[in-house]
């Protein structure tokens, strides 16, 4: 594995955690009571989402379809590799 | 709308080409209590669906399982990739390589293929909600038995990722049982 790969797939895992965490708290909050805690770790875990995604599209395009993340050249969305390709 | 985003929601990492493996693991790709049965059951009960959080609940755990859905499609093609149709049919997936060659199916261990009597959509939020119980339950049964039955320590750790999935889920659609039960004792008194 060559250092674009493992640092792609350091980008990746670190977004998923932070992914995973805000999944398990979007349920939650579906059938609970908002507490104000819970609400602030959400969105303080929203923006280090953000910073991450930002972080991984600066080095290998976009993470998302229809324009939810910005365009580049030449195309990410194209060349970079397809999870089931990692 | 649904949006794809370019990772899985768990890495999924895979030691080595196995079949037999891949032959069970495909249930949960488009078996009877698998993650496209899961996906198309929630997603479809929310229209009729009176109650707001759990509305919320079943659009969020109905998108999760599309997640789920691309991590069980990425084992089985990593587990499958470059097998030789001879391999296939030593590990009885003969019929599969006639058929789908190395492409991925929506079948269940014995090859059938995915039914949407699979699921239901009585149109009774507590129906519904026993429903999905039982289907999240049904799915951490059959996670186990996967689990029994695989000896890679990378697939095993996804799979056990998956069960754990199962049980939150089941734990929140008791929550909203819980929800529609309330709704349903209150109208008694109007």
């Amino acid at each position: 594995m060559n250092e674009r790969d493992t640092l792609l797939r350091r980008l990746i895992f670190d977004l998923q955690k932070v992914s995973f965490a805000l999944v398990e708290l979007q349920l939650y909050l579906d059938t609970n009571e908002a507490d104000p805690q819970v609400i602030h770790d959400f969105n303080q875990l929203s923006e280090l989402q953000n910073n991450l995604k930002r972080r991984y599209e600066t080095e290998f395009g976009p993470l998302l379809q229809y324009g939810y993340s910005p365009a580049e050249y030449p195309q990410g969305w194209v060349e970079n590799p397809w999870p089931w390709e990692l | 709308m649904w949006i794809y985003e370019k990772k899985l929601q768990y890495p999924v990492r895979v030691e080595k080409c196995d079949l037999t493996l891949a032959k069970y693991l495909i249930t949960q790709y488009g078996g009877p209590d698998g993650e496209l049965s899961a996906a198309l059951r929630y997603l479809n009960q929310r229209y009729s669906m009176p109650n707001r959080k759990a509305m919320a609940l079943l659009t969020d755990i109905g998108t999760e399982e599309f997640a789920h859905l691309e991590i069980i499609a990425t084992l089985v093609h990593k587990l499958i990739k470059g097998a030789t149709p001879e391999q296939m049919q030593a590990a009885g997936l003969a019929s599969h390589f006639a058929d789908h060659e190395h492409a991925l199916f929506y079948v269940d261990a014995e090859g059938h293929p995915w039914t949407a009597e699979y699921i239901q959509a009585k149109g009774d939020p507590i129906a519904d909600l026993h429903e999905d119980i039982a289907a999240e339950e049904k799915a951490r049964a059959t996670y186990e038995a996967l689990i029994a039955l695989s000896d890679d320590s990378g697939v095993k750790d996804a799979l056990r990722f998956l069960r754990e999935r199962e049980i939150v889920h089941s734990q929140r659609f008791s929550e909203a049982l819980v929800l529609v039960r309330e709704d349903k004792e209150q109208q008694k008194f109007f």
